[in-house]
């Protein structure tokens, strides 16, 4: 593994963001350089990658990540993904990332009505996305925690996804396999748990792994999403 | 004066959970024949006459409704001086 410590990660923080402070402290455990970034501010310079964190943006109020897409700093973060820089968005920052589009479709209320706060089993699929370096079929064990997780878009969007190679991340069972039915808890078309652009630089996923890197709550799988993206920040970064 | 009534839909096909767990609820009151509901979101906006149709149609664009997801209708309303008038005198009866 590459040396990461020269790596700097900003996190954004929102008014109603709460999974900031488990972001910074799972990057800086693996050796990065992580600080806040506040939602007003509008300065990105020196910001090797951006993580949207999980939480409530702004009370989740009229849409999950509707206001929150507004703030000042999203016009920023807007320009900093389009110009191929590193962007991760974790659950609600997932949703940012959709309102802000970002990322095609949108997340909608779980099928079953029910928050949803539990591990789950995601396929890693053959993607552009940079920030996921694993061998298609391999299994991660992941938690989740959202009332809004339901990802929908339409048929032309889907197919799109499909053959771009844009779909990251699928719900499956513990050997991999998909049941006919659908193994996504929260409903998800296609199973989808995380999606990235066309260029691989922005993805976005429900599951947190931000709470698996350390092994404190008894798994480190989450660690390999935020490694594997430190040799293309490098690149993009220049150095 | 002017008031838009903004109705945000979801758009056909997507699922409504809550309104299909309502429905369910009403089946077991014994109200039969309800074949869909739909719980969808109602905004009202009052504001002064510069505010025009087309702005707020594209606060809906914007912000108030995802295109993605959801359609929404804007139906407008000017008050006359008359019935602002009575609206004002309904207000302080109400104080």
């Amino acid at each position: 593994m590459s040396r990461v410590e020269d790596l700097r990660f900003g996190v954004v923080t929102f008014p109603g963001s709460n999974c900031e402070q488990d972001a910074v402290h799972a990057l800086r455990h693996l050796g990065y350089q992580a600080d806040y970034i506040w939602h007003q501010d509008t300065d990105l310079n020196g910001f090797d990658a951006v993580v949207l964190p999980g939480g409530f943006s702004y009370g989740d109020y009229l849409r999950c990540g509707a206001v929150a897409r507004f703030s000042p700093v999203m016009a920023e973060v807007v320009g900093y993904a389009e110009s191929g820089r590193p962007v991760i968005g974790i659950c609600n920052g997932f949703q940012v990332l959709t309102e802000a589009h970002l990322l095609p479709g949108a997340l909608i209320r779980n099928k079953g009505l029910k928050f949803l706060c539990q591990n789950v089993h995601l396929r890693v699929e053959e993607s552009v996305c940079k920030w996921v370096d694993l061998p298609a079929g391999t299994v991660l064990d992941i938690p989740i925690s959202h009332n809004e997780g339901n990802y929908i878009c339409d048929e032309e969007t889907l197919a799109g996804l499909q053959e771009n190679a844009q779909i990251v991340l699928r719900y499956c069972e513990p050997d991999g396999s998909r049941l006919s039915g659908g193994s996504a808890p929260n409903g998800a078309l296609d199973d989808i748990a995380g999606i990235c652009n066309q260029r691989g630089n922005v993805f976005g996923l429900m599951p947190h792994p931000e709470r698996v890197t350390d092994g404190v709550s008894g798994s480190k799988a989450g660690s390999v999403v935020f490694t594997a993206i430190a040799t293309y920040a490098r690149e993009v970064a220049g150095r | 004066m002017k008031q838009y009534k903004i109705f945000v839909t979801g758009k056909q096909g997507i699922f409504d959970p809550a309104g299909e767990t309502a429905r369910h609820a009403l089946d077991n009151l014994g109200y039969i024949g309800i074949e869909n509901l739909r719980i969808d979101k109602y905004i009202q906006l009052d504001t002064s006459d510069t505010v025009t149709a087309e702005m707020v149609k594209e606060m809906c664009e914007k912000l108030l409704a995802n295109p993605v997801i959801e359609d929404f209708l804007i139906e407008e309303t000017v008050m006359t001086v008359a019935e602002e008038a009575a609206e004002q005198t309904k207000a302080e009866a109400d104080e």
